[in-house]
């Protein structure tokens, strides 16, 4: 049975338990029942969907997984080619299943031929074809077998989930319409039910941060077993071939992120500091209210946007200054410059707004006691309130710094591909983010180390950002229980 | 201090020079930060015209319009208009017939030309065209015996060249189209024949391979992107909501509610580029949902939008005053009917206000989409139906922007610039909305 048909007979089970519960609690007369009718209707609902749902999520997970990994462990040692894995013969197993129950759906073969077919005296392969499915080779027998093994295993699981599933919404049918009379507290049971759902909601916070982990740290494990840890770290070169070996060194892309952060932060600091001062100690009302959200609207803007900004604009505009015509420092438009101007430009608002809320929070007193002294605006500004203010506005700057870290699309297409240690500020370099892009977009094998080294980039720049994020707040944070 | 009354006020208004040196430090610091939101809104303008000023070509596409005669002969060999015989007439059979039309325009018009045969007209015209023209009789087949008038679709050459973006010097080296094309288009053009129009296509066009830059646009990514979008307000909002519900008022003092907030905080500053690689690792490598599809597209843009919507409807919980949550329970109502009868629908402005930014931002995010395979190849089918728009390969509207941005051709820049001029007035009208609703239902309590 489809799952979406099970999903729907379980909202109508629902539908019969919100009404039948309902009913059975208005219809007896005597006392007044303890809730509200609907909520027992609710309290009905809610027990034949929970469990049958969760039972139907848990099982649609699980199924694929234990069926994947039988159907893997009955694969014969020889049923792996040479050259190929055993990842890709499983994809292989997936796509003939697919095609053969395709097959039997469009009427091309009886479902009893498509188990009893064997290689030797069938073209499978322009039958699935014929299903839409192509095939790059003809069908192995160990292929057919296993597919044939998965289709079962696949029927089995799917009918005992049907069946559990159902059993599940009935039982629950059942307990729920027992329970609906008047004694029976039907609020506190749903209330219960939606705090449960509140808290799940809360928790996917939680889920998505071990998501995150895991996929890092488990592909980041297999990448380090097929290429040493020592050499990632240790080596200076990054040259990938997808030929086989390759030297996979972080020092270069992280020189070139950092070389082009700490640019970004050049011009964004400067500019986002002096703007948020003048905004928040000098502009009048009308001043404020429109520079502000203007300078915001710079925070706005998607980073692709800056990406052509500075491939197409700031890019040649600098190579015509410092390039072969000019100082000729400059080979082509892609370069740490480009890209570290641009996102610069992203930062400033960034910088400022956050700035601005610090200065902001800086008590008027310490403004006025400096004023009483005898100080002119602009000093007070520079001994009493930016001092005051400076673990804030070193959280705000650590904040823009691992943005810088992390932003993607603007060294794609401003910083260039060629990863290399230099200093001039005009040669093209590349960053982590960058190479996490190239290396996972290529047509690279998964399973190949060119492929997964972008899994430990992404672990790096995780650990990074994190760790600045952290910092940063804990600063921001012990700051404020200063004046509060 | 007798020197001082003896000379009255003047000691005192006169500036000594350390007082106007500090006057001048005064000033100069306050023209640094005049300076600083100048250069800001300097940076602001200038990325505002460049994208203007390189992107509005985009919407303007060169045609040409010619009267085609429909040869039967060429069109329908038997004679009998069906259907079935017109469709296996292939684009080869429409293309003499396109250029014919073009090239006896040209000898009407007495345009003195060198060429001879229609056969050279091919560079001005798209490659396109005949699968145009061919689409059309196919849709009518009366049409074939006629002479229509058709507007051809001109080759991406012709366009640079009406645009300034191709020019003699330029093409010295090109393959596809000569100067006497060019002296050919300018006649043309001079009598009406070649003319600019509004680019419809651009908008809501399917993208093109790569040697038909005139002919590609935007709509097959746009409800790429309409798809994404559904999945992140189906998921996030109410995720978002519930979650925020719990943290701000159920939620007991403990480790595992501290846990929370810290995990929610450190996702909001998450570089976009990680959420793909879970994207991928999460639902294409392990759970083996269909590659490039907009439904994984909109799963991880629903992880990277919820801490902001989270957040913001957060704000909004806590800006309804604790009086209203105290009267309700005052006259009986319980805990969660107190938040979901009276705190939720005072607070729904400032979360729908919170979730229109967090889809904004969602709808300009690029990086995830590279990595879960939105990218690399050509979106030139619409989904046939609300399942396969879901489920089926798609690209979305940044994804397709980058797409443009690194193809070779410099004609694709164009569109891409015009990419984003749609992608950033879909951000405007969502901004505009998020602060038409700000201010029409902001309460001060």
């Amino acid at each position: 049975m489809p799952v979406l048909w099970l999903f729907l007979i379980v909202l109508a089970l629902a539908a019969i338990g919100f009404i039948a519960g309902r009913m059975r609690v208005t219809s007896a007369g005597g006392e007044r029942p303890h809730s509200l009718p609907n909520y027992y209707g609710w309290n009905v609902a809610m027990k034949v969907m929970a469990p049958a749902f969760l039972a139907l999520v848990v099982w649609l997970l699980v199924q694929p997984m234990l069926v994947d990994r039988q159907v893997t462990a009955g694969l014969a040692e020889g049923a792996v080619p040479e050259g190929s894995t055993l990842g890709l013969v499983m994809s292989d197993v997936r796509r003939v299943a697919g095609g053969l129950d395709t097959a039997v759906s469009l009427g091309l073969i009886t479902a009893g031929d498509a188990d009893a077919m064997s290689a030797a005296d069938s073209d499978v392969r322009s039958l699935l074809g014929e299903a839409g499915v192509a095939l790059g080779s003809d069908v192995s027998p160990e292929v057919l077998e296993a597919a044939q093994r998965y289709r079962a295993m696949n029927a089995t699981g799917d009918f005992w989930r049907s069946a559990v599933v159902l059993l599940l919404a009935v039982g629950g049918l059942v307990w729920g319409v027992a329970q609906s009379h008047g004694t029976f507290r039907a609020r506190n049971s749903v209330e219960t039910g939606i705090r449960i759902i509140l808290l799940s909601a809360a928790s996917i916070a939680i889920l998505t941060t071990i998501g995150i982990v895991l996929s890092l740290v488990g592909n980041t494990w297999h990448f380090f077993q097929i290429y040493p840890a020592s050499k990632f770290f240790g080596s200076f070169t990054w040259s990938p071939s997808f030929g086989g070996g390759s030297e996979l060194g972080i020092w270069p892309l992280l020189w070139g992120t950092l070389y082009i952060s700490v640019i970004a932060l050049i011009v964004a600091v400067p500019i986002g500091l002096f703007a948020a001062v003048y905004l928040s100690e000098y502009a009048g009302p009308r001043m404020r209210a429109w520079a502000k959200p203007l300078l915001e609207v710079l925070a706005g803007i998607p980073t692709i946007v800056y990406g052509l900004f500075a491939l197409l604009t700031v890019g040649p505009l600098l190579l015509s200054v410092f390039g072969r015509d000019g100082l000729g420092w400059m080979q082509a438009g892609t370069a740490v410059m480009t890209a570290g101007l641009v996102m610069g430009i992203m930062l400033i608002p960034f910088v400022s707004s956050l700035s601005d809320d610090i200065i902001n929070s800086v008590p008027q007193s310490l403004r006025d006691g400096s004023y009483g002294l005898g100080a002119t605006q602009s000093e007070t500004i520079k001994q009493v309130i930016l001092p005051a203010a400076l673990p804030g506005i070193v959280g705000a700057v650590l904040l823009a710094a691992s943005r810088a870290i992390g932003e993607t699309m603007i060294v794609v297409f401003g910083a260039g591909a060629a990863a290399r240690l230099s200093l001039n500020p005009f040669d093209a370099m590349t960053t982590v983010t960058a190479k996490i892009v190239s290396q996972l977009t290529g047509d690279a094998d998964f399973a190949s180390p060119e492929a997964l080294v972008a899994f430990a980039l992404g672990m790096t720049l995780f650990i990074i950002t994190l760790g600045l994020n952290v910092f940063a707040l804990y600063i921001v944070r012990k700051y404020r229980e200063q004046y509060e | 201090m007798t020197d001082a009354t003896s000379q009255g006020g003047s000691r005192l208004t006169a500036a000594d020079s350390r007082t106007k040196k500090r006057n001048a430090s005064e000033k100069r610091f306050r023209a640094y930060g005049l300076a600083a939101i100048g250069t800001g809104l300097f940076f602001l303008v200038v990325l505002l015209t460049s994208i203007i000023s390189n992107g509005s070509t985009a919407f303007m596409q060169t045609f040409i319009e010619v009267p085609v005669y429909l040869d039967p002969e060429a069109l329908d060999p038997n004679g009998n208009r069906d259907p079935a015989d017109i469709s296996k007439v292939s684009t080869f059979g429409y293309n003499p017939l396109i250029q014919n039309a073009v090239f006896e325009q040209v000898q009407d018009k007495g345009i003195a030309t060198d060429y001879e045969d229609a056969g050279d007209m091919r560079a001005l015209i798209s490659a396109s065209a005949a699968a145009q023209l061919r689409d059309r009789v196919i849709a009518n087949p009366d049409l074939i015996g006629e002479t229509v008038d058709f507007q051809i679709l001109a080759s991406s050459r012709v366009d640079g060249y009406l645009k300034g973006r191709v020019s003699r010097d330029s093409i010295t080296q090109d393959r596809n189209i000569d100067a006497g094309h060019l002296d050919l288009v300018d006649a043309l053009r001079e009598d009406g024949t070649v003319h600019k129009s509004f680019n419809f296509a651009f908008i809501t066009g399917a993208d093109a391979s790569e040697s038909r830059p005139e002919q590609a646009g935007l709509g097959v990514s746009m409800l790429g992107s309409l798809f994404m979008m559904l999945v992140v307000l189906f998921l996030a909002l109410p995720i978002g909501v519930a979650a925020s519900i719990y943290l701000e008022e159920f939620a007991p003092q403990n480790k595992f509610t501290d846990f929370i907030e810290v995990n929610i905080s450190n996702l909001a500053a998450v570089p976009s580029i990680v959420f793909g690689i879970l994207g991928l690792a999460a639902f294409i490598q392990f759970a083996h949902l269909p590659q490039s599809a907009p439904l994984v597209g909109g799963l991880t843009l629903t992880l990277m939008t919820l801490p902001t919507i989270v957040i913001s409807t957060r704000a909004s919980l806590k800006a309804v005053p604790p009086s209203i949550r105290d009267a309700a329970l005052g006259v009986g109502a319980s805990k969660m009917q107190s938040v979901f009868h009276h705190v939720l629908p005072l607070a729904m402005p400032g979360i729908l206000t919170g979730t229109i930014i967090g889809l904004a931002q969602a709808l300009g995010e690029t990086a995830p989409l590279l990595l879960i395979g939105m990218v690399g190849y050509i979106a030139t089918n619409y989904p046939e139906g609300v399942i396969s728009g879901f489920m089926s390969p798609n690209s979305a509207m940044p994804a397709q922007i980058y797409e443009w941005a690194k193809r070779a051709d410099p004609a694709y820049y164009e569109r891409a610039w015009g990419g984003i001029i749609i992608l950033l007035v879909f951000l405007l009208v969502m901004n505009v909305i998020a602060i038409i609703l700000r201010r029409k239902f902001e309460r001060r309590w």
